[in-house]
């Protein structure tokens, strides 16, 4: 295994949260997960990203920050909205873009992660986009390669971009993060999603709670900062923020609960429920949404969503996200 | 004439509760004699300083071959072997195919005798195939010249077949080596808890270990068997273990330098080189299993030596297979772990070393007594030296202690009266 000499390995140096007046100064050339960042690295990206944000509303929706930059989407795993989201994003930053799209990521296919990577940083590539189904594999891969590593989505490990999109959609909707209490439903055990906010929003200074059947919250998450509760209609009235985790049954099937119908009854967010909320209260959800199983239509379409601003949002971020590793890389 | 005479060395003896600065004579590939010698001899070595220690003996390691040599072969284990001062190690039978017939065990003792560096003493399969499910012929193994029974790698699942093999095994007169994991609650890559979510890997409960020692210990007491509990990872198993041995049934058991040394928080960097079965587990594990081994409950160290190939290593943590090396650096591993602890003293850890796995392997080894193959290894407990495993003689370099600083190094290993490695 090739390791870089450590003197080239910028991100290394965590950036400590900035004085008030000093500019800030990114120096990552990876984002692999929130747990690394502080909060004012945290910070640094929402209000980077809340820059980029007019860039959708212009007539001509470019910028050439990353002119001749060339980003490589390696989707080791099936995504859709991710990957069209990153995609978009770096091309309104002028970017070049290759995909790679795969299945899975079977070693009985042949070819490595490692070398997939290599080969396709050999054409030149300045950031690798990476979404895979092992946890880790964005990490592994940012030990062996010189370009800069954003991390997609990763196993049930960690989801930055989601969280960090959801984090700018909660402040932009309830003008603050720290002091909320945000409950994030449905199954942990398996959400990257999860982690991610978990890990951004106890930086950030917001309460969490977990929520779920107890197959699908393992205790031993409570150390990451969280509280855990098995019942949506206890933690339902004390809460600013409820986002709603995708329920994987394609995946998983229901061998982690009885039935999706037994699951709509005691986790699904239904009008009924949403009465006893917080008026203001934000109903998340990262996608794509099962509905009536973790949201009913109405609560789905409703006021209090901001499932759409989410995805409108994920654009800015992942802009501002591109843009912060391409200076931490030079 | 002798062959070889030790001067002068600190001759630790365990079998024979010697501890004591004398001269060991070889003559004819056997101990001569013990004591002060005034004889002469083809060669003369001058152990002042160093410690005489019978041949040690590793009862657990993995030598891959047939089927991998890519990854180690009989020849390299038995190299890398002798240049940790192992005269003796036990080849599991986890090989493709498996070491499950008599042809399979002449095969790998073949390839030991070719080899011509350590005794290599395979253990065979519980079970046809390793698949759980028939018994092997245990009977014609042990003829052919097995020592013990394995599935390693995984636990016999089956409580049918695991039970007929104790009740096989027990008239037979050869241990059962079990790898204690339930396999409904296998399948996952590191040590169950927070590390595991928080990293987002599927966790191996340490109740896995637990289920299947429980049961086996109630099947132990319907049969004669001698029953050993292999690379004990858990605070629970070993008070299991304490209690079985209370009760006066046959139990042994061994630890690995891993699960002396390292947790789970090694797992953090996604660092396949501590991918390893059982996991690595809690500091409050290694710490009873430490103490364990002090007590004598775990009664043998055993390094679970398991080479794979760099490219197998260079995946995705959850890709890359189970296993880690260390039989050249186990020695310096256990004195970290057991004496610069306070914990043994050398009689104690040469014991868990020598004369406790030749019990369990009914091998006339382990000893210095006079008529006894002069199986003999001289250490320098004073030597400070730095693990590189581009010097390693495996094939393999999946080891995560690559520059630990270590104190005591065999400084030469002597096998049937031969030397058979020598430190420069």
């Amino acid at each position: 295994m090739t390791k870089k000499a450590s003197s080239s390995r910028k991100s290394r140096t965590a950036s400590e949260a900035a004085e008030p007046d000093e500019p800030f100064v990114w120096t990552r050339k990876d984002l692999l997960g929130l747990d690394d960042l502080s909060a004012g690295e945290i910070v640094h990206i929402l209000d980077t990203a809340a820059g980029f944000e007019e860039v959708s509303t212009r007539s001509i929706k470019k910028v050439p920050a990353l002119r001749g930059k060339v980003v490589g989407l390696m989707f080791f795993e099936p995504s859709t909205r991710t990957r069209m989201s990153f995609e978009l994003a770096a091309g309104r930053m002028s970017a070049d873009t290759i995909l790679f799209q795969s299945a899975g990521s079977s070693v009985s296919k042949g070819e490595t992660t490692l070398d997939t990577i290599r080969n396709v940083e050999a054409m030149g590539v300045d950031i690798f986009v990476v979404r895979h189904d092992q946890s880790g594999a964005p990490h592994m891969l940012a030990r062996n390669v010189r370009a800069g590593i954003v991390n997609a989505g990763d196993g049930r490990h960690e989801h930055p971009t989601q969280a960090l999109l959801d984090m700018y959609t909660i402040r932009q909707r309830l003008g603050r993060i720290e002091g909320l209490k945000v409950a994030v439903v449905g199954d942990i055990a398996h959400s990257r999603v999860a982690r991610s906010n978990i890990l951004g929003l106890r930086k950030l200074g917001a309460e969490v709670v977990v929520v779920g059947p107890p197959t699908l919250v393992p205790s031993a998450i409570a150390p990451m900062g969280c509280e855990i509760a098995n019942s949506l209609d206890d933690v339902l009235g004390e809460v600013d923020v409820v986002n709603m985790l995708r329920i994987q049954f394609e995946r998983f099937g229901t061998s982690m609960f009885p039935s999706l119908r037994e699951y709509h009854k005691l986790f699904g967010m239904d009008s009924r429920r949403l009465r006893r909320c917080k008026k203001d209260v934000l109903v998340m959800h990262p996608g794509p949404i099962n509905r009536g199983v973790e949201l009913t239509s109405d609560v789905a379409d409703g006021p209090n969503s901001c499932i759409l601003q989410q995805v409108a949002n994920g654009l800015a971020i992942r802009m501002a996200v591109l843009y912060l590793v391409s200076q931490g890389s030079q | 004439m002798n062959d070889i005479i030790i001067r002068n060395g600190r001759v630790i003896d365990p079998a024979g509760g010697r501890d004591e600065v004398c001269d060991v004579t070889v003559a004819d590939g056997f101990i001569a004699s013990v004591g002060k010698s005034d004889g002469k001899a083809a060669e003369t070595i001058d152990a002042d300083g160093l410690i005489v220690s019978p041949g040690l003996i590793d009862i657990h390691v993995h030598c891959r071959e047939p089927g991998h040599e890519e990854e180690e072969t009989v020849a390299t284990a038995s190299a890398a072997a002798v240049a940790g001062g192992f005269t003796t190690i036990c080849a599991m039978p986890n090989t493709h195919p498996p070491t499950d017939d008599e042809t399979a065990v002449q095969y790998v003792l073949q390839r030991a005798a070719r080899a011509a560096k350590a005794r290599v003493l395979p253990v065979g399969c519980i079970t046809k195939g390793r698949r759980g499910e028939e018994l092997a012929e245990m009977a014609l193994m042990l003829e052919a010249g097995a020592v013990g029974f394995s599935d390693d790698g995984d636990g016999v699942g089956s409580t049918n077949v695991i039970y007929r093999a104790l009740q096989y095994a027990g008239v037979l007169g050869v241990p059962i080596m079990q790898h204690c994991q339930d396999p409904a609650l296998a399948g996952g890559d590191m040590n169950s808890g927070a590390s595991a979510v928080r990293l987002g890997l599927s966790g191996i409960a340490s109740s896995g270990e637990m289920i299947m020692l429980q049961r086996d210990l109630e099947l132990l007491k319907r049969t004669s068997a001698a029953y050993h509990v292999m690379h004990v990872s858990t605070g629970t198993s070993v008070e299991l273990i304490r209690r079985a041995r209370a009760e006066g049934l046959a139990v042994t058991a061994e630890a690995a330098p891993h699960h002396l040394l390292l947790t789970e928080a090694a797992c953090m960097t996604y660092d396949p080189n501590y991918k390893v079965n059982p996991p690595l587990r809690s500091a409050d594990d290694v710490e009873a299993v430490r103490r364990g081994v002090a007590d004598g409950i775990i009664d043998c160290l055993a390094t679970d030596h398991a080479p794979h190939a760099a490219e197998e290593k260079e995946l995705e943590f959850g890709l890359a297979p189970f296993g880690m090396i260390s039989l050249e650096c186990a020695l310096g591993l256990y004195v970290k772990a057991l004496i610069e602890t306070g914990l043994l003293d050398w009689p104690g850890l040469l014991a868990r070393m020598t004369v406790n796995p030749a019990r369990l392997i009914d091998r006339p080894l382990g000893t210095l007594a006079e008529g006894a193959p002069a199986d003999i290894t001289l250490i320098d407990p004073d030597k400070r030296w730095t693990v590189k495993v581009d010097d390693f003689a495996s094939l393999s370099r999946n080891c995560p202690y690559d520059g630990w600083e270590l104190q005591a190094r065999p400084v030469a290993t002597i096998v049937g009266g031969q030397v058979r490695y020598r430190l420069d």
